[in-house]
């Protein structure tokens, strides 16, 4: 009773939250004093803008924004990246291609980030642990976009291993066919490096810690050997506060990084916002910054909750 | 027991004062003290990673504050022609970067740079214009063969040619008295600038607009003497026949008349550069696509994230020393309010942020563009430090010196500031060490995405190189690459650095590695 209570309150929390970063950003935007061409254009700009409320004061508008978005789930109109269509529609048709670069990336990285961590932890200032480490500063430090000027000039130019942008859905015959897999293998790279750094530190330190904790000992005095006392304790234990992290990542693929889309000419949510604000459309821009938002608020609250689910020792809504 | 009786009877004259009229002082330590901040860097020595990084990223300050006071070249200054050239990089014989360009030459391509360098030799026309003396002359491109195939009976060679010679002559059109100017200096100084015009009118003349095609061609070949094709083999052996515009009695032409206050000139462009600027043409990064020195730009973009960070990372500091305090010390509902206040602030991503003060403030010319920049960021930066300070108060807050403090009469300021802050210190300043990269890395991704636009004259950012140098990541890598690999650098060390400043300012490690 006191979790589903505990639960109600932060989504409550989140639906709070995201309504205020929605006026805000709503407002601000609707502040921006906008330039009306002359001529026929300005004509039929100005008479738009009337028939959409747009001269109203700002609270006005908010208020037809708002009860178009609840009546009709109508976030308004792309007039300038996709001519007279709904924001949202333009939206989702952006969605496929950054989810799928950025559940390759999680499915490689993800993985391989875990055993390095493992790795790392069980030969701890051994020589696999210190090439580990440097591995791990390095994709932590450095941009992935850095990161990802370096692979687009040596595995693409120089060697040619693969393509330098990603197909175009025509081309590649599908969204899930090989080629297209093949053509973001780059980006999938470059945002994988990150995970893998972030997956194998994580991984290594939580490991160390239960390695050396008193209930390791206990397990190899009452006759475990080491690998069982390993798999069965150290492991499971360590692995309580990464679960979370894991889940939360899962959620936070859909937002993706706008910058390798950007360099890899993706076509995804990010290059959308992008092209939102350098061609000022702005009820799109709106609705990007919130799906951003409520992706970021989600996750968040995913990772917090799965704490409690996961880990009897925290139990939720207690002070 | 009989003894003791026997001191019962002392009599009081005996006995004196050990100190009479004498203040008891605590004695003065003999061992010198070891403050908190000298304990911290007696630790933070021990770590090699971190003094490694610790000097490279002051190398790297370093070069950003001294490189735009010694630097040949203004941030605002290109050369339409020197654009991007190769870095010219070499301490003492050890050299690092040979400002050359890799270049697969066929036949053509290979006679015509080296015609560059015979051309340069035969500066009045009069000379006999010979392969070898290309070969052997200061301004011939090809400076090495370093591999040559046969294909199909075509040689083509892999060649390293020099990117500031292989530009070699160009037109350019002036007044008289600017053309004047020219002659002056060069008979001052003896380098030779202005060369023989070409004689575009005639047939053999295969390209007007090149005026690096001096002799009569024909498929971009020379020409000998007859009036034949030359193959490669025939030019080493023959030579090359000029083309020069010459007036009756057979001397060549410096000028060519274009209207009446223009004429058009022949300059070998490498020595019209040192006449134009003072100095020869060396970039030591190399040059961008627009022709502005990289090392000095970079430099100053390296100030511009410099500044901005250690700016976002001051205010940051202060304020959000303040409001963790505030929200630490008091704990309750003002804690409680504040820290949704910080929920919302923190859940806002942070490009949002920025492009709503580019939009208000910096389009509309309220602010400037490194002004908006620095506001956007400090709207959430400081949440990090408020955060740790918040935990650090909440830890400290209820023992018992603190509660020895407020029953001497301290007030609150005095507890927040004086007793409890210090104990913060250590890791405020960790915390605010590791905010310094984020904001460069976030100042870097937004002008490269393009979100914040830096005027390229009088501003730069390594953001905004890495864009402008997208493009000429195939061909020409440095642009790209050198800001990209100086940025990834900076980004291992000062990681490198918190991680040992973190370990330094944790009192429980020490005496852990000993």
């Amino acid at each position: 009773m006191r979790t589903l209570k505990y639960v109600l309150k932060r989504l409550l929390f989140l639906v709070i939250t995201f309504f205020i970063i929605m006026t805000i950003t709503f407002c601000l935007i609707k502040m921006l004093q906008v330039e009306i061409p002359l001529g026929p254009q300005g004509q039929i700009e100005k008479e738009r803008r009337e028939a959409l409320g747009w001269n109203e004061p700002i609270l006005t508008q908010y208020g037809i924004y708002l009860k178009n978005i609840f009546t009709k789930f109508d976030w308004g109109t792309s007039w300038k990246v996709s001519y007279m269509t709904p924001v949202a529609e333009v939206l989702f048709s952006r969605m496929m291609p950054t989810i799928l670069v950025n559940v390759l990336s999680i499915l490689i990285g993800l993985p391989l980030g875990i055993v390095l961590g493992i790795f790392a932890a069980l030969l701890k200032n051994k020589w696999p642990d210190h090439v580990i480490s440097v591995i791990i500063v390095l994709f932590i430090s450095v941009p992935s976009f850095v990161l990802a000027f370096f692979l687009q000039y040596f595995l693409a130019f120089k060697l040619q291993w693969f393509p330098l942008v990603m197909s175009s859905v025509a081309d590649a015959g599908g969204m899930f066919t090989w080629k297209m897999i093949y053509s973001i293998m780059l980006p999938v790279m470059a945002g994988a490096f990150y995970e893998i750094a972030y997956f194998a530190r994580t991984v290594r330190a939580e490991l160390t810690e239960a390695l050396t904790s008193d209930y390791m000992l206990l397990a190899r005095t009452k006759g475990l050997t080491k690998q069982k006392a390993i798999v069965r304790h150290a492991l499971k234990n360590a692995m309580v506060p990464i679960l979370p992290v894991i889940i939360g990542t899962f959620l936070s693929v859909l937002g993706g990084s706008m910058v390798l889309e950007q360099i890899f000419a993706i076509p995804g949510v990010g290059t959308l916002t992008l092209s939102s604000l350098t061609f000022r459309d702005y009820d799109l821009f709106v609705l990007t910054s919130m799906f951003y938002t409520l992706i970021g608020l989600s996750a968040a609250i995913l990772t917090d909750l799965s704490y409690g689910f996961l880990d009897p020792r925290i139990k939720m809504g207690e002070r | 027991m009989a003894n003791i009786n026997e001191y019962k009877h002392i009599s009081a004259e005996k006995f004196r004062f050990v100190q009479d009229n004498e203040k008891i002082h605590d004695k003065a330590l003999k061992t010198k003290p070891i403050g908190y901040f000298q304990d911290a860097f007696s630790r933070f020595k021990k770590n090699k990673a971190s003094v490694v990084a610790a000097v490279i990223l002051g190398l790297i300050i370093l070069y950003a504050i001294i490189v735009p006071f010694i630097s040949i070249y203004d941030i605002g200054d290109s050369d339409g022609f020197y654009t991007k050239c190769r870095p010219t990089l070499a301490i003492g014989d050890f050299v690092i970067f040979d400002s050359t360009r890799e270049m697969t030459l066929n036949e053509r391509y290979y006679n015509y740079y080296t015609a560059i360098g015979v051309g340069a030799t035969d500066p009045d026309g009069t000379a006999e214009l010979t392969w070898q003396d290309g070969i052997e002359s200061e301004f011939n491109p090809v400076t090495a063969i370093k591999k040559e195939t046969e294909n199909a009976g075509k040689i083509s060679r892999i060649a390293k040619v020099d990117s500031y010679l292989m530009i070699g002559f160009q037109y350019l059109r002036m007044t008289p008295s600017d053309f004047q100017k020219i002659l002056d200096w060069e008979a001052e100084n003896g380098i030779k600038v202005v060369y023989p015009m070409v004689d575009t009118s005639d047939p053999d003349c295969e390209d007007p607009t090149d005026a690096n095609v001096w002799y009569k061609s024909l498929g971009m070949m020379p020409l000998s003497e007859s009036g034949n094709k030359l193959t490669l083999d025939g030019v080493k052996e023959q030579g090359y026949v000029d083309n020069y515009l010459r007036d009756q009695d057979g001397n060549v032409m410096y000028y060519a008349q274009r209207d009446k206050n223009t004429v058009e000139i022949r300059v070998l462009y490498h020595n019209y550069y040192i006449y134009k600027t003072g100095h020869e043409p060396i970039f030591l990064f190399g040059s961008d696509g627009k022709g502005y020195d990289i090392c000095t730009r970079m430099a100053y973009g390296l100030r511009l994230s410099l500044v901005l960070s250690v700016g976002v990372a001051s205010v940051c500091f202060i304020f959000g020393a303040i409001f963790g305090a505030i929200e630490g010390y008091y704990g309750g509902w003002i804690d409680l309010l504040l820290e949704r206040v910080v929920d919302i602030l923190w859940r806002m991503p942070l490009y949002i942020i920025v492009s709503l003060f580019q939009l208000h403030l910096v389009n509309t010319g309220k602010a400037t563009v490194l002004g908006g920049l620095l506001l956007a960021f400090c709207v959430t930066g400081w949440i990090g430090t408020a955060a740790v300070v918040r935990t650090q108060f909440y830890r400290f807050k209820n023992q018992e010196y603190i509660l020895a403090a407020r029953t001497l009469g301290a007030g609150d300021l005095r507890l927040m500031f004086r007793h409890i802050f210090p104990n913060a210190i250590g890791t405020i300043i960790t915390s605010s060490v590791f905010a310094i990269p984020g904001v460069i890395t976030s100042e870097a991704t937004f002008s490269y995405l393009g979100i914040v636009n830096f005027n390229s004259s009088t501003s730069v950012s390594l953001g905004t190189m890495m864009s402008d140098g997208q493009r000429y990541l195939q061909y020409d890598p440095h642009i790209l690459l050198i800001p990209a690999a100086v940025i990834a650098i900076m980004m291992i060390c000062f990681n490198l650095f918190g991680n040992g400043l973190r370990d330094a300012f944790n009192p429980s490690l020490r005496g852990a590695d000993e």
